[in-house]
């Protein structure tokens, strides 16, 4: 305990003496049951916290004061203090959380409940359960239109992208893409959603007004085979020009020219990439390798890999803010 | 659910284009079972009665979860064969009954009648439960897609780990019945491709008697030693014997300390109630909730079978038979089954392109094909008989 107080001592004594590009990201660690603390200045981890079963989606609360973290199998989503960086509470997601999405003022919540083909709503600061909404077999990405009109969940084996009127609450259009889609990302301006097919091995881009496919990113590795290629996690930068799109097991991120949808350059990262998260700053972004157990960063403007940071085991989710 | 069903049509139908409030594609997926399930050595690997057709409905359940959203809709047709029973004149009766996809866990030879009876009514039939290599060879047929493994893949798929793990020399024990000698067929074929040696073959005769006796171990703990006494020096014993008459009584208790895989020990499966990776606890949990007990390989290739339905469905959207095989033969066509990679079909003989698992009753140990093994076209064609050297032609 003393020790801790130390470290805590030391990290807001830090923080108050950091520059004001200081970030902090929260990793999930999914075998390890905890959240590893990165501190992007240093590039080191800073913290382990003890997190409940199984812990995957994570994401920071809109006010900075919270990170959410889904520990599926517990059943419910965690709530870490950022400030004494321990969990103090717990929100009622139903079963088997694994991703989920704040509404833009950061009141409402969206839990894609894996076990009952249901996205749970929920009410962040009340704790309390609002409603659900029955969409496809195993719902998984979740993404919300920038306008806060559509919410989106893609789930995994009936391989639709739903449409939820956030207003209404109900599925108003779905789309079909290919395989096991896993995560979906709107560009900033809403002109676009792009939901990732793991299995199908590919990225649709969606027009979000007409509910169609307007084009298809396909992924060629020289020398890897294409069963290897499973996209995952998706960052597109803010003004919409570059996208990075995590590959999987075939151990690189892809990125994308999000104007033309072609491929310009793969990077190679650690094993089996899973999710991204950018710094506030959008200098770097960081990628969790689940199998080697690490976090790439990637300096978006070089677009070049600078570091490796060692965290626990199969990390999976990401979320970075200031700190 | 009827009225939760209604809600949602409803719901739907208000809000989206008028396109969907047209009449359901209605799609009927016939399920032709064998009699008897097979007993087995161990109380707790005796089949359920209702061993296959319960993954078959799961995934009926979830064509449907998906249907809702496209305004399609499917049934499952069971029936059940008595002994004796001609699986040609159910297949008819199926067919009669515009049922335009049959899911089968039928023999091969019955497998066979069944699919010529119903050739003409261009009724496709998906083979969920036969593993015999020659219905994927010499017997193979344009109409009929296979999403069971073969001997030959689940032979690979063991024979591939357990020469990457270095136990390269075996003892084959092969049972007294024909499908014993053919997955011995099987395991020959693999040590020959990948490496191994067989270092001495024993046939288990089998005597008949009784599978379970209130005198219990006592003699098998005596027989056991003696049958595999006196053997050259081997890494593994490996034991074909799909008639489940004598290979589970080996492990520890052969004369030397060695391992012993094949019929017992690591076995080669399509799918095992162990596999938790690539999103399978779900499958797993959905399962468990519909049936109150774990799915075993035969209820996984079901399951994938009236999946591969709907996903084509859900593709064409149509129920037009033809367009729905058609796309399952395809170029487009691939299906995620919890493997960790999508699964196809081998264009020159319908059968689906799958990981082997290798499980040892209460964990996954491996997953073949094993790295390092290659192809120039997938490696899941180093499981089984890859093009070059297949006798099928179907066109």
């Amino acid at each position: 305990m003393w020790r801790h107080c130390l470290v805590i001592g030391i990290a807001v004594w830090l923080a108050g003496t950091l520059p004001a590009g200081a970030f902090i990201a929260y990793v999930s660690n999914e075998k390890s049951n905890t959240v590893s603390v990165i501190d992007t200045d240093k590039w080191t981890v800073i913290k382990t916290i003890k997190v409940g079963q199984r812990p995957r989606g994570i994401e920071f609360t809109k006010d900075g004061k919270f990170v959410l973290v889904a520990v599926g199998d517990n059943d419910t989503i965690q709530m870490i203090d950022t400030a004494t960086q321990q969990v103090t509470d717990t929100l009622p997601s139903g079963p088997d959380p694994e991703l989920f999405v704040q509404d833009k003022a950061g009141k409402i919540l969206y839990v894609a409940n894996e076990n009952d083909n249901t996205v749970t709503i929920i009410d962040i600061e009340r704790r309390a359960r609002l409603g659900d909404v029955q969409v496809g077999v195993e719902p998984e990405g979740m993404a919300i239109s920038p306008d806060g009109r559509f919410l989106i969940n893609t789930s995994e084996t009936t391989n639709m992208a739903h449409f939820i009127d956030t207003a209404a609450r109900q599925v108003v259009a779905n789309v079909l893409v290919d395989a096991r889609p896993r995560f979906a990302e709107f560009k900033r301006d809403g002109s676009e959603l792009w939901v990732s097919s793991e299995i199908g091995g590919t990225v649709a881009v969606i027009d979000p007004a007409k509910h169609t496919i307007t084009t298809k990113i396909t992924f060629s590795i020289p020398g890897m085979r294409k069963e290897a290629i499973q996209p995952v996690g998706i960052s597109i930068v803010a003004d919409g020009k570059t996208a990075f799109i995590a590959l999987g097991p075939a151990n690189r991120v892809a990125v994308v020219d999000a104007a033309s949808h072609q491929v310009t350059k793969y990077l190679l990262v650690g094993q089996r990439v899973w999710h991204m998260a950018f710094t506030p700053d959008e200098r770097f972004l960081l990628v969790t390798n689940g199998v080697s157990n690490d976090v790439s960063v990637i300096d978006v403007a070089a677009l070049k890999v600078i570091k490796t940071i060692q965290v626990g085991e199969l990390p999976w989710g990401i979320t970075i803010a200031k700190q | 659910m009827i009225r939760l069903l209604v809600g949602v049509v409803v719901g739907l139908s208000a809000f989206v284009t008028s396109a969907i409030a047209a009449d359901p594609v209605e799609i009927g997926i016939g399920y032709l079972r064998r009699p008897a399930v097979k007993p087995a050595l161990s109380l707790v690997e005796q089949p359920a009665e209702n061993d296959g057709v319960a993954g078959a409905r799961l995934a009926t359940e979830d064509n449907n979860t998906t249907g809702k959203f496209l305004n399609q809709h499917f049934t499952l047709e069971e029936l059940r064969l008595k002994d004796g029973d001609d699986a040609a004149k159910a297949a008819v009766a199926l067919a009669d009954r515009n049922v335009g996809f049959i899911v089968a866990d039928l023999p091969a030879d019955a497998l066979l009648k069944a699919v010529d009876a119903v050739s003409d009514r261009g009724t496709v039939l998906l083979n969920a439960g036969a593993i015999d290599d020659r219905l994927r060879e010499e017997d193979c047929r344009t109409n009929v897609i296979h999403a069971a493994p073969t001997r030959s893949m689940l032979a690979d798929g063991l024979a591939q780990y357990l020469v990457w793990k270095q136990w390269k020399r075996w003892m084959l024990v092969v049972g007294s019945h024909d499908e014993d000698k053919r997955f011995a067929e099987a395991l020959r074929r693999s040590a020959t491709r990948f490496g191994a040696k067989i270092v001495q073959e024993r046939v288990f005769e089998d005597t008949g008697g009784a599978r379970r006796t209130d005198s219990g171990v006592t003699l098998i703990q005596r027989q056991m030693p003696v049958f595999t006494q006196q053997a050259p020096a081997y890494d593994i014993l490996v034991a074909a014997d799909e008639s489940e008459v004598f290979a589970s009584y080996l492990p520890y208790r052969t004369w030397d300390a060695r391992p012993v895989a094949g019929s017992a020990g690591l076995v080669p499966k399509s799918w095992d109630a162990a596999q938790d990776q690539w999103g399978a606890v779900q499958m797993q949990n959905r399962f468990l909730k519909l049936n109150s007990r774990r799915m075993t390989a035969l209820d996984m290739q079901a399951w994938t079978a009236v999946r591969m339905i709907g996903e084509a469905v859900s593709r064409v959207n149509s129920s037009d038979r033809k367009k729905v095989f058609d796309f399952l033969k395809g170029p487009d066509f691939s299906i995620a089954a919890f493997k960790g990679q999508r699964l196809t079909l081998r264009d020159w003989n319908l059968q689906l392109r799958q990981p082997i698992l290798l499980v040892d009753g209460r964990m996954v140990v491996s997953v073949s094909p094993q790295e390092g093994f290659l192809h120039q076209v997938s490696e899941l064609d180093t499981l089984g008989v890859d093009r070059p050297e297949t006798k099928c032609k179907l066109y």
